[in-house]
């Protein structure tokens, strides 16, 4: 287990949904540790919980088939490439090198606004996914302005997630009224 | 001191970050890089690296930060930054064996309860709103440049990006290697 982990870890680029297609395939259809309606069981609490979804799934994985010392292993086997392979880039690429060298500096003043642009993709993505109307379209704009605002507290993230959490409850359980179910903080 | 300060952001990340990595960065931000532990320059590198390399973004960019943080604080040797990446990279995981062994039961059998659709149908909107804030957050003069210049190049190269991402299937990975490719040729 703790090797295929490490196979998932080592050899899939861009996290999250795309190590999911590759740990049910070897989960489920390469060792047979899982049924299939089992292992979507599995991703849908992981999904359910914060942190890290390809940690989650590897811990509930490993939970499952092993108890204790397999989601150890499963865990384990998912960080330890990013870890090694990060740790070797890190110790040459310091600030410093990138700063130092008018190559690379040249490099990442470029990369810089690309950045950027990758976040704001997933922002269109998530929006449409989250179907928002002309009422609920405000909640990111607000949260998105206040988290960017230098305000104390306002601009604490983790207190938008709190806010998100109990007004969608409240909302659901008819507090108050959107056109649409969605957090709202007035 | 720095080394309370990462364990400290990174266990909240593991509680509280629901939405995937770009979420979570924007809580990276604000803890990490708004008290200037490591600087708006170092935070988009870390990013990009990231990106470009295998594993998930939230373990990568811990690991990296974990490292960077500590050599910019006071900590100059080699294996402080290697102290650093595993105390970031084991506290943004713990969260996750507790939640996950502890509540995993309790999660499916309440899946369809009120409380957790109430819940999500909450974080759905935030979500949007704490990536948008990473945007945000980033759209500065250390990755935009100071003169007109650099920010109409800088605005360029973005715009270009954006466009690649949004209506071409090509891998984040390419994008970034083309902007690289960008800022050799341009500055």
């Amino acid at each position: 287990m703790f090797v295929t982990f490490l196979k998932i870890g080592a050899f899939t680029f861009g996290g999250g949904w795309a190590m999911i297609s590759i740990i049910e395939r070897e989960v489920v259809t390469r060792h047979h540790w899982l049924g299939k309606e089992e292992f979507l069981d599995l991703l849908a609490v992981s999904q359910s919980l914060p942190g890290i979804l390809a940690i989650n799934i590897a811990v509930a994985v490993g939970d499952r088939i092993r108890g204790r010392a397999g989601c150890y292993a499963c865990a384990a086997g998912t960080m330890l490439p990013s870890f090694v392979i990060i740790l070797a880039i890190a110790a040459f690429l310091t600030p410093e090198a990138i700063t130092g060298n008018a190559t690379l500096s040249a490099i990442f003043k470029g990369i810089r606004p690309a950045v950027v642009a990758l976040i704001i993709a997933p922002v269109i993505n998530a929006a449409k996914a989250a179907h928002l109307n002309m009422v609920t379209v405000w909640i990111p704009v607000i949260v998105a302005l206040a988290i960017w605002s230098s305000i104390p507290v306002i601009s604490n993230p983790i207190l938008w997630i709190v806010i998100a959490i109990v007004a969608g409850i409240m909302h659901l359980k008819g507090y108050f009224k959107l056109n649409r179910k969605g957090g709202d903080r007035q | 001191m720095i080394y309370l300060k990462l364990i400290a952001t990174y266990l909240l990340i593991g509680l509280f970050g629901f939405g995937g990595g770009y979420a979570m960065l924007s809580l990276i931000e604000r803890m990490i890089v708004g008290p200037g532990w490591i600087t708006e320059q170092n935070f988009t590198d870390i990013v990009a690296i990231s990106q470009m390399t295998p594993g998930p973004i939230g373990i990568n960019s811990a690991t990296y930060i974990g490292y960077v943080a500590p050599q910019t604080n006071g900590f100059p040797q080699w294996w402080w930054g290697i102290l650093g990446s595993l105390a970031c990279t084991v506290t943004i995981i713990i969260p996750s064996f507790v939640l996950v062994r502890r509540t995993s039961h309790f999660m499916a059998r309440h899946r369809e309860s009120e409380y957790i659709r109430g819940a999500f149908a909450g974080l759905r909107p935030v979500v949007v709103g704490l990536i948008a804030s990473a945007a945000l957050l980033l759209m500065n003069s250390a990755n935009f440049g100071s003169t007109t210049g650099d920010v109409c190049i800088s605005v360029g190269i973005c715009a270009a990006a954006l466009a690649i991402q949004l209506f071409t299937k090509l891998h984040p990975i390419v994008t970034i290697c083309l902007a690289g490719f960008a800022g050799w040729l341009i500055f």
